[in-house]
């Protein structure tokens, strides 16, 4: 049996305390956890969701530009902390899965353990409207 | 692979005649496989390692789990290291910031000990471990981090079939949160995961817990839980608090009874007991 690293079980547990949604996804950007503030904004609950592979949760979430085009994944702050382990930061609308807009920043960070080693990311969701 | 438990002791030596039973030595245990053996953790307990093991090979391997003075304080007066003829290798947590060497010559160097780890005349081999896995006297030896103040490693050796366990300084949840989030979600799980025989920090009881919350160790009903969720069949109670005496342990462990995972056998850590896994 594999355990998750102690920096990603150490995320969790400080996820859990924090009142702003929390993602954390391991280096391929597959969701391992989202704390209960996250749930509101993507509609569903982690206990019954548990870990959701990259090509389902990325899914969930139709991100827009202020003039409601559609953005690349490439112009996302989580995608591009994934790529090149930098933090990063944007805001943009999404649309949840029960159909509300909503304007949102996002601020993400790579895990990078001890030793350096990258482990995967952390996204901070703040509300605008 | 036989197990020897030099000292059980957590945070300060002992002298205490009223701790003597379960032993007043803090953290060292002698791991053997056939004639060849390494210790893990180098606490006052490595003192009592015997003469006539050591006289047998030139080659000593230490396995530190953390640099916290109890479990190194024994270290400067394991005698191997002043022969030059002797190989030592020493094996501890990586940190972010300092390298083994330097953080381990912050206790070995005046004023603290009166002789630079570098002028020991032995020859020295320092080894970084993280998420580890090697081999070592024909056994296999796991390591990974674990929850608790500052780098911090807890080790998995395999014999085979037999799995020996040994987190002796672990808080595996913080607050006491997330005994339900699963198995890979708990921190040193993946070394505890079925242990034959578990060495686990047990140094609270149920009451004193609250007031040492992130202090970085267990209570004894958290290392049952733990040791119950891992499928061990075996747990040692270990890092005994200093303040605890024999009859204390007794009572402790009493009361207890009747509340353990089944398929679980609980005893308290004794100085100087052996146990063989195969
Ligand atoms: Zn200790
Ligand atoms: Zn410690």
């Amino acid at each position: 049996m594999k355990a998750y690293d102690i920096e990603l079980i150490l995320s969790r547990q400080l996820a859990e305390c924090l009142s702003i949604p929390v993602f954390i996804t391991d280096t391929e950007g597959n969701l391992l956890f989202y704390n209960e503030q996250a749930e509101e904004i993507l509609g569903k609950r982690y206990e019954e969701t548990g870990e959701m592979p990259v090509e389902e949760w990325s899914t969930i979430f139709k991100p827009l530009d202020d003039k409601g085009n559609l953005l690349s994944p490439e112009d996302l702050p989580l995608v591009q902390t994934l790529n090149n382990c930098l933090p990063a930061h944007g805001s943009f609308w999404i649309k949840s899965l029960v159909g509300e807009n909503h304007k949102i920043s996002v601020t993400s960070f790579p895990i990078m353990g001890r030793g350096n080693r990258f482990l995967g990311a952390t996204a901070i969701f703040w509300k605008i409207k | 692979m036989k197990i020897r438990i030099l000292g059980t002791r957590g945070s300060l030596p002992s002298t205490n005649p009223e701790t003597f039973r379960y032993g007043g030595n803090t953290a060292c245990i002698e791991v053997s496989n056939d004639d060849q053996f390494f210790i893990i953790d180098a606490g006052t307990g490595v003192l009592k390692l015997s003469p006539e093991l050591i006289s047998k090979q030139n080659r000593f391997d230490i396995l530190l789990t953390h640099l916290h003075i109890d479990h190194i304080q024994g270290l400067g007066f394991f005698k191997p290291l002043f022969d030059p003829r002797n190989e030592i290798h020493i094996w501890g947590p990586s940190s972010s910031s300092r390298t083994l060497q330097n953080r381990l010559n912050r206790y070995l160097s005046p004023p603290l000990f009166p002789v630079h780890f570098r002028s020991l005349p032995c020859q020295k081999e320092l080894h970084e471990i993280s998420r580890s896995s090697f081999e070592l006297c024909g056994l296999q030896v796991e390591t990974a981090y674990v929850s608790h103040p500052g780098p911090t490693v807890g080790y998995r050796i395999t014999d085979g079939d037999f799995v020996f366990t040994y987190i002796p300084d672990h808080e595996p949840f913080l607050g006491n949160r997330g005994w339900n989030y699963g198995k890979k979600w708990i921190s040193g799980m993946g070394l505890a995961y079925k242990a034959d025989l578990i060495i686990h920090d047990s140094q609270y009881t149920l009451e004193e817990y609250p007031d040492k919350i992130g202090w970085g160790h267990s209570s004894i009903e958290q290392a049952i839980r733990y040791a119950g969720i891992a499928e061990a069949k075996k747990l040692l109670l270990f890092h005994h608090d200093p303040n605890h005496t024999d009859s204390q342990l007794d009572y402790i462990l009493r009361s207890y009874s009747g509340f353990t995972p089944e398929g679980l056998e609980i005893e308290h850590a004794v100085e100087g007991s052996v146990y063989n896994l195969r």
